[in-house]
C-alpha cells in the first residue's frame, strides 16, 4: 500500500502556497469535459460540488436525504474556528495550527493542519459573502467566543445553529449550480459501492431509495464526503442515517482506512433515559463557557436536590483538576473526567450516569436574560427533551459518541490510496489526529470543500484524459452492481426473527462497553470474538420485511448495519494494536495518574488498514508522523 | 417511570400511485420520556415482531434541525407544541389511552411517497430559482469590511432559522408555501450581501413557488403558528413588498451577453 | 403588458388584486354607510342627498362602472383563488385543527358568496325597484324621488329587516378579516405599528355593522317614521 503523503517541501508556512503554484491546472475549455462525482452534500461535499461546478467541471452530487440541506453538518451548534484575530487577543495562523496539533494529541499531520489554519480565514470571508448571518457586535463587526482547548476567542457562531447557517450558505451555492445545470443533484440516493477500473476510481453504484433501482454512474474522479461512523455505537449524537457504508465499501475496494479507533466522545450530551433511546442529543460545548461542571463531593448527597447541596459539598472537578483550562478543557479530557466521577459512584440522575452543568453562577453574574440571549435555544431544547427547566435546575449531562477522527487515509492532496478517489471532511482521517477540538469540524469541512479540493482535484484531472470516461455498462460496473444486488437479495432472503434495530442496538452496547471511552486489551479481545458471533446471528436471524424495489427503510438500515458489523471489528483491532493512550483513544493500561500516556517511540504514526478479502485479517501499515514545528510534548491543560 | 398504552391511527400508503388509508395500531409500554419518533420506533418493532411491514417515516438528525421529520399529529404539524419539531416532541405531552392520529403532510406539491414520507422536491426548485447570493468562492472581501448592524443580522438569522420542513405548507388551509419562501427571501433581504439580487430573487422564487403547485396565501397565519422555528408572518409582508417593487420598478435581467473578450 | 398579466396571475399579484379591490369596496362601504346615516336627518336632507347622487350624470356612471369593475374583478379573482387552493390540497386531513386562523378568515369564500347574492338582491331592491315596486320612484313634495320613504317602508317589513341583518353580519365577518388582511397583502407591515393595525379589520367591521344597522333598526323600532306618520 502506497502511503506517500506527498507533503510539499519547504517551511511549513510556505508548503500550501508553493504546492498551489506547483499543481497542474486544467484549462477552462477542458474543465467542462470532465465529470466529477461528489458523494455527500454536507459542508465538505456540498462546498466541493458547488465550487467544482463554479470552476466549470460537470458534477453529479448524491445525498441520501431528500435535500442536500439536511446533511448532518446542519446539526453542529457551537461554531467555527478561524485565525482572524479580530479580538486582538493573540491569535494567529500559527497559534490555531499549534492548538490543533496539540489538541489532536500529536497524531495529525502537521502540514495538513497548517494548511487548515491558513485557509480558515478565507472560510469566514466566503461564508459572510454567501449571506451567513454570523453573530455581530452592535458596531457591525463579527463577534467571537471561546471554545474548548483554546485560550483565545476565535470561534465564529450563529447562535446555537452555526452548522445550519453554514450549510445553508453551502446549499445556496449548490442550488445555484444545480439551476445553472452544472451540478446534477441526486437526492434520496445512497452510494452502495465504489467502482475501480485499472486501479483508478471511476464511478459508483447507487440505490434510488424511492424506487429501489440500482444504478451506476461513471466519472473522471470520485469525491467522497460522507461523514463519520459514530453510529457504530448505535447511540451517538449523529443523525440516524449517518453510516460507514460508503467509506467501508471504498475500503473493501482498496482504500486504506486510517486510525479507525480514533473516536471522539463529547462531554456535554443529554444522558440516556431509557432503552427506547434512539439517539443522544448534544448540548453545545459553548455552554461550558458559562456553565460549571460538578458532582456532589459525598456519595451521601446523591439523590438530593442540587440546590440543597452547598458549594463546599460540590466537587467542581474540572476546575480542580485543570485550573488553567477549567471547564473549557478539551473534549476527551472532560469526557473522561466525567466518566471517572460516575465510576466513582458520584454520578447524578438515572443510573448514576450524569454530571451537573450548572448556570447558577452565570445567571447570578449576568442575569437570566443575558444567559437566555446566549443560549436560549439550547436551554429550550434541553427542557423539551428532559422536561426540566435548566434556568432553575442544573442540566444533567454525560459524554456521548460525537465524532470520528479516523476515516479513509488521504495524502496531502486529499487523495486516498485509490487514485481518483478523494475523501473530504469527517470521512477522511487527516486533520484532527486523536482528538478534535471544538468548532474545528466545520472549519475542516469547508476548508476541504471550498479551498483545497478545487486545486488538488484539478492537479489530478490534468493527468486524466477527458475523452476516456468509463463505461457505466462495462464489466467493473456490472460486477459492482451484481455485488450490491446480491447483498440486498441476501438480506431479504434471511427471513429470520429479529429486527435490524435490535442487532444495531446490541452492536452499539458492545462497542460502548469495550471500545468506548476507556479501552483495554481484555475488553477489546472479548469484543473481537463477540462481534463475529453477532454478525453470524445477524445473517441468520435478521428479518427485513418488504421488497427491494420500493422505499424500504428497514432494507436501507440493514445494509448499513451489515457494514457496521464488519467495520466494528476493524475498529477494535486498531484499538487493540495501538498500545498507548492518546486523545480520544484511552487504554486503561497506559496512564499516569489517570492522564493519558502516549507512546511516541512506538506509535507516533497513523495506522492504515488494508482490506485483504473476506475472512482474512486486514494488514496494518503505518504512515510515520514527524513533528518539526510543534514539539512533541505531553499535553497539559493544568 | 410511567409507561402508556396508546392507539395510533397511521396513514398507510404503499407508494405514490396506490391509494392509502388510516390504519389503527395499538402500541404498548411507551415511556413518557420517549420522543414521538421513538414511540413510532417502538410501534415499528412491535409490527416487525408480528410480521407486518413497519411504517415508513422521514427523520434524520432527531434534534430538531435537519427538517427531515414531518408528521401531522392530531391535526397539527409536528404535534402543535410551540417551537418544536416532531423529533423533539416528547410523549409526556400525551396520556395513557390516548388515540393519536398521524398523517403525512397533505399538499399537491408534496406527493406522498410511502406511508408518512412525502416528496418535498418543490422546495428544492424554489431554492434553486434564486435562494442564493451569486458569489463565487475566492471572490469574497474580508468579512469585517462590510459592517452589518446587529439588528439586521439578528433578523436575517431569525428568518434563516427555517429548516425547510414544510410544516407551513401542511398547516395552511390552502397548502401555500409562502412562509417558507418568505423566510428564504427575508434572510438575504436583511443583509447587504443580498441587496444586488434582491428584487430579481423575489420574482424568481415566487414564480418558482407558483409553478410548483402550492396554494395561495389568504392570510390565515396558520403557518406562523405551526413553524417549529417561530418564523414570523412579517416575512411574508416583506416578500409581498419586494415582489411588488420588483414587478413595478425593476427592469428584468438583461440576458444578452456583454461580448467581453 | 405581458409583465402585468403575469403579475396579476401570480400568487402575490392575485392576492394584491384582492387587497386593492377589497380596499376600494371597503372605502365605498364606508361612504355608503355615512350616506345612509342621513336617514337620521329626516326626509328632506336624505332625499336631497339621494337627488344629488342621482343627478350627477357622467360621474355617476363612471363611479358605477368603476365599482362594477372592481366588484367583478374581486369576485372573479376570488373564485380563481379558491379553485387553486382546493387543488393545492387534493386529499383532506382526517384530523385538522386550525389554531391561528379565525372563523372570519376561514369563511371568506362562503361569506363572500352570500354577500354577492345579497348585493344583487340589494340592487334589485333599491336601485331597480323590483322587490317592492309599489314604493319605488315615488316623488316627495319637492318633486324628488322619495328615497326616504322607500327606505322606511322597506325596513318596516320584518322579513326584509332580517335579511339585511344577516347580510350585514356576514359583511362584518368578511371585513373582519379582509379589512386588515389587505395591509399584509400589500406588504404594509412594521413591527412597531402592526399589532395596532391588526385591529383595523375588526374595528372597521364593528363600525360598519353599527352604522349600517342603525337606520333600519331605528325604522323597525319606530324611531324613524314615514313623514306625517
Amino acid at each position: 500500500m502506497n502511503l506517500d503523503a506527498r507533503i510539499p517541501a519547504g517551511p511549513i508556512a510556505e508548503k500550501w502556497s508553493r504546492s498551489k503554484f506547483e499543481m497542474k491546472l486544467v484549462n477552462p475549455a477542458n474543465k467542462r469535459k470532465h465529470t466529477v462525482i461528489v458523494v455527500g452534500s454536507g459542508l465538505a461535499g456540498g462546498a466541493a460540488a458547488a465550487t467544482l461546478a463554479e470552476l466549470g467541471y460537470n458534477v453529479a452530487c448524491f445525498c441520501f436525504q431528500d435535500s442536500p440541506r439536511r446533511a448532518h453538518s446542519i446539526a453542529a451548534q457551537g461554531g467555527i474556528n478561524a485565525a482572524k484575530n479580530y479580538q486582538n487577543d493573540g491569535d494567529s495562523i500559527h497559534r490555531l495550527f499549534y492548538d490543533t496539533v496539540k489538541g489532536g494529541d500529536f497524531r495529525a499531520r502537521e502540514a495538513n493542519v497548517h494548511r487548515l489554519a491558513e485557509v480558515s480565514v478565507d472560510i469566514i470571508d466566503q461564508c459572510t459573502a454567501m449571506g451567513v448571518p454570523f453573530a455581530r457586535e452592535y458596531g457591525g463587526t463579527l463577534a467571537n467566543r471561546s471554545f474548548g482547548g483554546a485560550q483565545v476567542s476565535r470561534t465564529f457562531y450563529a447562535r446555537g445553529q452555526t452548522g445550519q447557517q453554514l450549510l445553508l450558505g453551502v446549499y445556496a451555492g449548490l442550488s445555484r449550480q444545480i439551476a445553472a445545470g452544472k451540478v446534477k443533484m441526486f437526492n434520496r440516493t445512497e452510494m452502495l459501492d465504489l467502482v475501480v477500473e485499472d486501479g483508478r476510481a471511476v464511478g459508483i453504484v447507487v440505490r434510488d431509495l424511492v424506487t429501489g433501482k440500482i444504478e451506476s454512474h461513471s466519472a473522471h474522479a470520485v469525491v467522497m464526503a460522507t461523514g463519520g461512523y459514530g453510529n457504530v455505537f448505535y447511540l451517538s449524537t449523529n443523525a440516524k442515517g449517518c453510516n460507514v457504508t460508503s467509506t467501508y465499501r471504498a475500503y473493501k475496494r482498496g482504500a486504506g482506512f486510517g486510525n479507525p479507533c480514533f473516536t471522539q466522545i463529547h462531554p456535554t450530551c443529554i444522558p440516556v433515559s431509557g432503552d427506547y433511546q434512539s439517539k443522544l442529543t448534544l448540548m453545545s460545548e459553548s455552554l461550558r463557557n458559562d456553565g460549571r461542571v460538578w458532582v456532589p463531593k459525598n456519595k451521601a448527597d446523591i439523590g438530593k436536590r442540587p440546590d440543597q447541596i452547598p458549594d463546599e459539598d460540590r466537587d467542581y472537578y474540572l476546575e480542580r483538576k485543570y485550573p488553567s483550562f477549567g471547564n473549557l478543557s478539551p473534549r476527551d479530557i472532560a469526557s473522561r473526567a466525567a466518566k471517572e466521577q460516575c465510576d466513582d459512584g458520584r454520578g447524578v440522575g438515572p443510573g448514576g450516569r450524569g454530571v451537573y452543568l450548572d448556570f447558577r453562577d452565570a445567571i447570578k453574574r449576568d442575569t437570566e436574560d443575558k444567559v437566555r440571549e446566549k443560549y436560549g435555544n439550547l436551554f429550550d431544547m434541553y427542557e423539551r427533551i428532559t422536561g426540566e427547566n435548566p434556568y432553575k435546575v442544573p442540566m444533567r449531562i454525560y459524554p456521548a459518541v460525537h465524532y470520528t477522527m479516523g476515516g479513509l487515509w488521504v495524502d496531502y492532496n486529499l487523495q486516498s490510496t485509490i487514485p481518483g478517489l478523494f475523501v473530504l471532511g469527517e470521512a477522511n482521517f487527516s486533520d484532527h489526529g486523536a482528538n478534535r477540538l471544538g468548532a474545528s469540524a466545520l472549519m475542516q469541512g469547508l476548508a476541504d470543500g471550498y479551498f483545497i479540493i478545487p486545486y488538488t482535484l484539478g492537479n489530478y484531472l490534468a493527468g486524466v484524459n477527458a475523452a476516456q470516461l468509463a463505461d457505466p455498462k462495462g464489466a467493473a460496473f456490472k460486477d459492482a452492481e451484481t455485488d450490491v444486488k446480491g447483498q440486498i437479495d441476501k438480506l431479504l432472503a434471511i427471513k429470520g426473527k429479529r429486527s435490524v434495530d435490535s442487532f444495531h442496538r446490541e452492536l452499539g452496547t458492545l462497542m460502548w462497553e469495550y471500545c468506548g471511552m476507556a479501552r483495554n486489551k481484555e475488553g477489546l479481545t472479548a469484543a473481537l470474538s463477540k462481534i463475529p458471533e453477532l454478525r453470524e446471528k445477524f445473517w441468520k436471524d435478521l428479518t427485513v420485511l418488504g421488497g427491494a424495489e420500493t422505499l424500504n427503510q428497514s432494507l436501507e438500515k440493514a445494509g448499513r448495519v451489515a457494514d457496521f458489523l464488519e467495520f466494528a471489528e476493524l475498529m477494535c483491532r486498531d484499538a487493540l494494536v495501538r498500545e498507548e493512550s492518546c486523545g480520544g483513544h484511552y487504554r486503561t493500561e497506559h496512564q499516569v495518574e489517570g492522564e493519558a500516556k502516549r507512546d511516541d517511540d512506538n506509535f507516533c504514526h497513523a495506522a492504515v488498514w488494508e482490506y485483504k478479502g473476506a475472512g482474512n485479517e486486514p494488514a496494518r501499515h503505518i504512515e510515520p508522523l514527524s513533528f518539526e514545528n510543534v514539539k512533541l510534548a505531553t499535553r497539559s491543560y493544568k | 417511570m410511567s409507561t402508556m398504552n396508546l392507539t395510533v391511527h397511521v396513514w398507510r400508503q404503499k407508494d405514490a400511485r396506490s391509494p392509502g388509508k388510516m390504519v389503527p395500531y395499538k402500541v404498548s409500554g411507551v415511556s413518557e420520556h420517549a420522543s414521538f419518533l421513538e414511540m413510532l420506533d417502538v410501534l415499528n418493532e412491535q409490527l416487525i415482531d408480528k410480521g407486518e411491514e413497519p411504517i415508513a417515516f422521514d427523520h434524520d438528525c432527531r434534534e430538531g434541525i435537519c427538517g427531515m421529520c414531518s408528521l401531522m399529529i392530531d391535526g397539527r404539524p409536528h404535534g402543535g407544541q410551540a417551537g418544536t419539531t416532531t423529533c423533539q416532541l416528547h410523549m409526556r405531552k400525551f396520556k395513557n389511552g390516548d388515540e393519536i392520529y398521524v398523517e403525512p403532510w397533505r399538499a399537491a406539491a408534496f406527493p406522498v411517497l410511502r406511508d408518512l414520507c412525502v416528496d418535498r422536491t418543490a422546495f428544492e426548485k424554489v431554492q434553486q430559482a434564486g435562494g442564493f447570493v451569486t458569489a463565487n468562492v475566492g471572490s469574497a472581501p474580508d468579512a469585517n469590511s462590510v459592517p452589518i448592524a446587529k439588528e439586521a443580522a439578528d433578523r436575517a438569522f431569525e428568518a434563516a432559522a427555517c429548516i425547510g420542513c414544510g410544516a407551513c405548507v401542511a398547516a395552511c388551509p390552502n397548502g401555500s408555501a409562502m412562509l417558507y419562501v418568505a423566510a428564504k427571501l427575508t434572510h438575504l433581504h436583511m443583509l447587504p450581501q443580498g441587496q444586488p439580487e434582491r428584487l430579481h430573487r423575489a420574482q424568481a422564487m415566487v414564480n418558482a413557488m407558483d409553478a410548483a403547485g402550492f396554494g395561495n396565501c389568504s392570510n390565515h397565519y396558520e403557518c406562523e403558528a405551526a413553524c417549529p422555528k417561530d418564523i414570523s408572518r412579517d416575512t411574508i409582508a416583506l416578500m409581498n413588498r419586494d415582489f411588488t417593487k420588483g414587478t413595478f420598478a425593476h427592469r428584468p435581467r438583461d440576458t444578452k451577453g456583454d461580448g467581453a473578450g | 403588458m405581458s409583465w402585468f398579466s403575469s403579475y396579476v396571475r401570480s400568487s402575490i399579484g392575485a392576492k394584491q388584486v384582492m387587497a386593492a379591490t377589497g380596499l376600494a369596496m371597503v372605502l365605498f362601504a364606508i361612504v355608503h354607510m355615512l350616506g345612509h346615516l342621513g336617514m337620521f336627518s329626516g326626509q328632506d336632507a336624505y332625499n336631497a342627498y339621494a337627488h344629488f347622487l342621482q343627478t350627477l350624470g357622467g360621474p355617476k356612471w363612471i363611479a358605477r362602472g368603476g365599482l362594477l369593475a372592481v366588484f367583478v374583478v374581486h369576485v372573479a379573482s376570488a373564485m380563481r383563488l379558491v379553485a387553486r387552493n382546493r387543488a393545492a390540497r387534493p386529499v383532506a386531513y382526517a384530523v385538522y385543527k386550525p389554531v391561528r386562523s379565525t372563523l372570519m378568515s376561514r369563511t371568506m369564500a362562503m361569506t363572500g358568496l352570500v354577500l354577492l347574492a345579497f348585493i344583487i338582491y340589494h340592487l334589485l331592491h333599491f336601485t331597480l325597484g323590483m322587490v317592492q315596486p309599489e314604493f319605488f320612484h315615488k316623488l316627495d313634495q319637492a318633486g324628488r324621488y322619495d328615497a326616504y320613504s322607500m327606505f322606511v317602508r322597506g325596513f318596516q317589513n320584518v322579513g326584509i329587516f332580517a335579511s339585511y341583518l344577516v347580510a350585514i353580519l356576514l359583511l362584518s365577518l368578511h371585513l373582519g378579516h379582509g379589512a386588515s388582511s389587505w395591509l399584509q397583502s400589500l406588504g404594509l407591515r412594521h413591527p412597531k405599528y402592526s399589532p395596532k393595525l391588526d385591529k383595523l379589520g375588526p374595528a372597521i367591521s364593528l363600525i360598519l355593522f353599527l352604522g349600517y344597522m342603525a337606520p333600519p333598526t331605528a325604522v323597525l323600532l319606530g324611531l324613524i317614521k314615514l313623514p306625517g306618520a
